[in-house]
């Protein structure tokens, strides 16, 4: 009798506010809010960070070696005397921006290639699946370490090679949703029709399934974050001098017995980032109504 | 002497809407429900009887509550007990049989298995005496053999037998109230007719009472003593059964029964205009005034009481209630169809069949033949321009699988399908040309199926537009206005989404996208089994009205028999795939038939308490059709030996111009029909 609630006569919504609804309902529970706001916070902070940033990120001291956290380095300076304050707010810029592009790559192909072995079943879609299932069974951390000693550490490598591994388990999540319209009669009916593969997927598929890829990409970005950050950490992400949280935790665990600031700022810059994208993406599941774990109808 | 088993006080149930607002679902019920007696509560989807039915029980559906009255079960009001004492009361005293026994069984424990638990948890028998009662309830729903039915599954079951094991899980509790949703909804009309008249019997042997919720009028005919009848949330006429469904003094129940097709009428039934008010959004008068022919000034104004009028034992929610009877003996519309049927073929199958096994790799590669026994086999019909032919058959019938390779999705096996007499239509879709593909549209059961979610009315309807005749701009938007103005909806619809559409709304819409394409041959796949009657005849108007306009030819593939009877000019008959009977519908409906078509027919419920249905042949379900011989030698009724088993039937023209495939001899088919 819940149906009963439509809205039977409500006037036609534009994108726009369809989109704000969505983000009002988001941020309308405390998780989601609290979500929106850490992951907000970031994005600004790795926009305008540059122009506030307090000291050169760069520039080596070593008069100022390891110092403790003072007024003058809030969070107290580094083993090569930088300050760790300037070099955690810039620290989140590259890993932001690489694995954005990064999701956006995974999405694309991810998506569109389960949607395409979802619509056409049969032999291709069993051979494309189980090319898929081998690739998930690499350690996709050797697949990388390879690639980008291959290739090299650049952005325009490592994106790719990310939004590559990251998209395998979208090619399932998008297949899978697909099944579920494939069967219904507007399928059926587009095809007596006469339309093509490409006008079913981009007209009647894609509208369906776009909300289930959406909040998957959303969840792949937080993975792909931490994905990232590990490469770092072992020294094939970000090269020195570029400020990177995960090379800084990566340079700094050694002294972390007597100088812990070092080591703390970036943890705690990059988890929040990563719970702050998480809470986001759960929130989107449950404001697009497609996270099950809601109570249970009866 | 209290005679009342249950009664119910003033009882109302809502939700609180989004906005904060209390919408109510029900509005003040009262009613009784006595001793020993069935009473079926009738009403269109959303008139709130599987609510109140559920309130018999104490269950109130999660998001709702009651905001008045009480629901008295023994004096006991159910709806203040906690779940301790309702679980006492529940299985024990109020059973429920549901819509879909197929899903409320559990798909992996056996059916004797299961109806133990349902033994252990309501009686104290011990193992012994559970396994006796197991063997009597089985015996008591009237399943063969109970001792080898109780090791099954329920898969292993066919839909009447599942039903049947759930009404055996009912009585397990011994209860003396018995309470059904909608229990014959999703059976064939065969199996439909034996489980009504097994619920008859149990009614008479245990003296339970029983509350019957159904939309369908004629099953509630043959069971029901009492009648309920609901209207957005509110009881409109309450009473025996016989004066209720023959002369209705409420505008409503006597539109609803109008708008029934029934076997004894030709034509098209009348349709009742509108849709029932959503909650919340009910005015100040009469619920009905919107859609009452016989209004008054009053109506508008003043919600009417319900009034009990103690020399009929009727309570009607009416004004104009003592008028009516005389108002509505004038009205006498008769609806025959004018088809313009030229003797122009349109479409030709010869020697179809189709098949949905697929051979192995080896046998392509030793190109033997895997199926002899195809699932739809030697089908031959010929369809005029400008003609209605059914498909009529129950399911498993074929009759769907034969659209589906008429529309291209199924390939035949044998035979071929010709278009406009010379097109060879190919049975791959991709091979089909743009203008053969245009040239037959489908329109589907179900339009929430059938519409895409996701898109406004303009976007499902510009599809074709864009397909076929590539209309873009303005040009397309006028088009999609004159497609809504035809099938009498405003052009302020293109912006909504199909949820935001009533059912009937729905599938207007899904009617319009098929005649966007300026189709030649439209296919009707059970095109109003998923709507309530109101709105059945509604579409069924318009799609004549089309028709008549436009003279396109529609195949319309159906179970009702009388619904295919008020649409059609010709009517084939199917069971398991083979034609049994084809001919003009006046003379199909008419002895000499097929034995199948005479099972059929004796089957159809009519609202009417007096007329019975014929059941003359057993419900058992054939899962393949047979190798050889007759494909109804399985429950003929009528069957000579074995020249039905071992040889295929001749078709025989009977002297109305009807072909009857059958061995005997047709004029004794007529002896012995009449």
């Amino acid at each position: 009798m819940e149906n009963s609630k439509n809205t039977f006569h409500e006037n036609p919504k534009s994108s726009l506010e369809k989109v704000l609804d969505i983000i009002s309902t988001m941020a309308s529970k405390p998780s989601g809010f609290i979500g929106l706001a850490i992951l907000i916070f970031h994005v600004a902070l790795a926009i305008t960070s540059p122009w506030f940033a307090p000291y050169d990120y760069k520039a080596i001291n070593p008069t100022l070696m390891l110092n403790a956290p003072s007024s003058e380095f809030w969070f107290g300076t580094d083993s090569l005397g930088r300050d760790v304050f300037t070099r955690t707010i810039l620290g989140g810029r590259t890993a932001l921006t690489i694995t954005f592009f990064g999701s956006i790559i995974a999405l694309l192909w991810g998506g569109l290639l389960g949607i395409f072995c979802g619509l056409v079943g049969g032999r291709i879609d069993d051979v494309v699946m189980r090319i898929v299932d081998a690739f998930l069974s690499i350690p996709w951390i050797l697949a990388m370490l390879l690639i980008v000693s291959l290739l090299g550490t650049t952005t325009q490598v490592l994106i790719p090679a990310l939004g590559f591994f990251y998209g395998k388990g979208i090619v399932r999540v998008a297949r899978a949703a697909t099944h579920d319209v494939i069967a219904k009669d507007f399928i059926i009916s587009a095809k007596a029709r006469g339309h093509s593969n490409l006008s079913i997927i981009w007209n009647e598929i894609l509208p369906n399934v776009r909300d289930a890829i959406l909040v998957e990409g959303a969840m792949r970005w937080s993975w792909m974050l931490l994905g990232f950050s590990s490469l770092s950490f072992l020294g094939f992400g970000v090269s020195p001098p570029t400020p990177d949280w995960g090379l800084m935790i990566s340079n700094a665990r050694g002294l972390m017995s007597f100088a812990w600031w070092a080591v703390i700022a970036p943890i705690v810059g990059l988890s929040s980032l990563i719970i702050g994208i998480n809470l986001t993406a759960d929130a989107f599941a449950k404001a697009l109504g497609i996270d099950r774990s809601t109570k249970a109808p009866v | 002497m209290n005679t009342n088993i249950q009664e119910i006080k003033d009882l109302c149930i809502g939700f609180k809407s989004q906005k904060g607002e209390q919408i109510s679902i029900l509005r003040n019920i009262t009613t009784n429900i006595r001793k020993g007696e069935t009473v079926g509560i009738v009403g269109e989807s959303g008139s709130g009887k599987s609510t109140l039915a559920l309130a018999m029980m104490g269950y109130i559906k999660h998001g709702l509550f009651t905001t008045g009255g009480e629901c008295l079960f023994k004096s006991k009001d159910l709806l203040s007990l906690n779940n301790k004492e309702l679980e006492d009361i529940r299985g024990r005293k109020i059973a429920m049989i549901p819509q879909n026994a197929g899903q409320a069984l559990t798909p992996n424990l056996k059916i004797g298995y299961q109806i133990e638990e349902a033994l252990k948890l309501h009686t104290d028998f011990n193992k012994v005496e559970r396994e006796k009662k197991i063997s009597e309830l089985l015996n008591q729903v009237r399943l063969p053999s109970p001792s080898i039915m109780a090791l099954r599954y329920p898969h292993e079951l066919s839909g009447g037998q599942q039903q049947r094991v759930a009404v055996a899980m009912a009585l397990a509790g011994n209860p003396e109230l018995l309470l059904l949703d909608e229990p014959t909804t999703g059976l064939d009309v065969t199996t439909q007719a034996h489980v009504l008249e097994l619920l008859k019997d149990i009614a008479k042997e245990t003296g339970t009472s029983m509350v019957y919720v159904s939309h369908d009028l004629g099953a509630i005919a043959q069971v029901c003593d009492r009648v309920i009848v609901m209207y957005a949330g509110e009881i409109v006429l309450e009473g025996p059964v016989r004066k209720i469904l023959k002369e209705p003094i409420h505008p409503y129940t006597y539109g609803l029964l109008k708008s029934i097709p029934k076997l004894s009428l030709s034509g098209l039934p009348d349709s009742m205009p509108g849709s029932q008010p959503q909650p919340g959004n009910i005015g100040s008068g009469c619920s009905f005034y919107d859609r009452c022919n016989f209004s008054s000034d009053e109506c508008k104004v003043k919600v009417p009481e319900l009034e009990y009028l103690s020399d009929i034992d009727t309570s009607v929610r009416c004004f104009n209630h003592s008028e009516l009877i005389s108002k509505t003996s004038e009205q006498k519309i008769t609806n025959d169809l004018k088809n313009k049927i030229t003797i122009d073929e349109i479409l030709d199958l010869k020697d179809v069949s189709i098949s949905y096994a697929k051979q192995g790799i080896i046998d392509q590669f030793l190109n033997k033949v895997t199926d002899t026994n195809p699932t739809v086999k030697d089908i031959n019909i010929n369809i005029n321009k400008g003609e209605t032919i059914a498909l009529v058959g129950e399911s498993g019938s074929g009759k769907s699988t034969i659209l589906k390779s008429i529309a291209g999705l199924l390939k035949t096996k044998d035979g071929y399908i010709k278009f406009d007499k010379e097109k060879l239509l190919s049975g791959d879709l991709k091979k089909r040309n743009s203008e053969d593909l245009r040239s037959i549209q489908l329109i589907f059961q179900n339009p929430d199926e059938s519409l895409n979610p996701n898109h406004t009315v303009e976007q499902i309807l510009s599809q074709p537009l864009k397909l076929y005749f590539g209309l873009t701009g303005s040009k397309l938007k006028t088009s999609i206005a004159e497609l809504l103005e035809k099938v009498r909806l405003g052009a302020f619809y293109m912006s909504r989404y199909p949820r935001q559409l009533s059912g009937g709304e729905k599938q207007r819409i899904a009617v319009a996208r098929a005649f966007a394409a300026r189709p030649d041959i439209i296919l009707c796949d059970e095109v109003t089994s998923a709507l309530d009657v109101s709105v059945q005849a509604a579409v069924l108007d318009l799609l004549q009205k089309l028709k008549e306009e436009l003279g396109t030819t529609y195949v319309f593939v159906s179970h009702d028999l009388a619904v295919v009877k008020a649409i059609s000019d010709r009517v084939a008959v199917l069971y398991q795939g083979r034609l049994c009977e084809i001919g003009p519908s006046k003379d199909v409906y008419q002895f000499p038939s097929h034995p199948y078509t005479e099972v059929l027919i004796g089957a159809v419920l009519e609202p009417d308490p007096d007329i019975r249905p014929k059941l003359v042949a057993e419900d058992i379900v054939e899962e393949k059709p047979p190798e050889i011989g007759c494909s109804f030698q399985g429950r003929c009724p009528r069957i000579i030996g074995d020249k039905c088993r071992n040889e295929t039937p001749p078709w025989q023209i009977g002297d109305n111009g009807n072909a009857i495939r059958c061995h005997i001899n047709i004029e004794e088919l007529k002896i012995q029909q009449s």
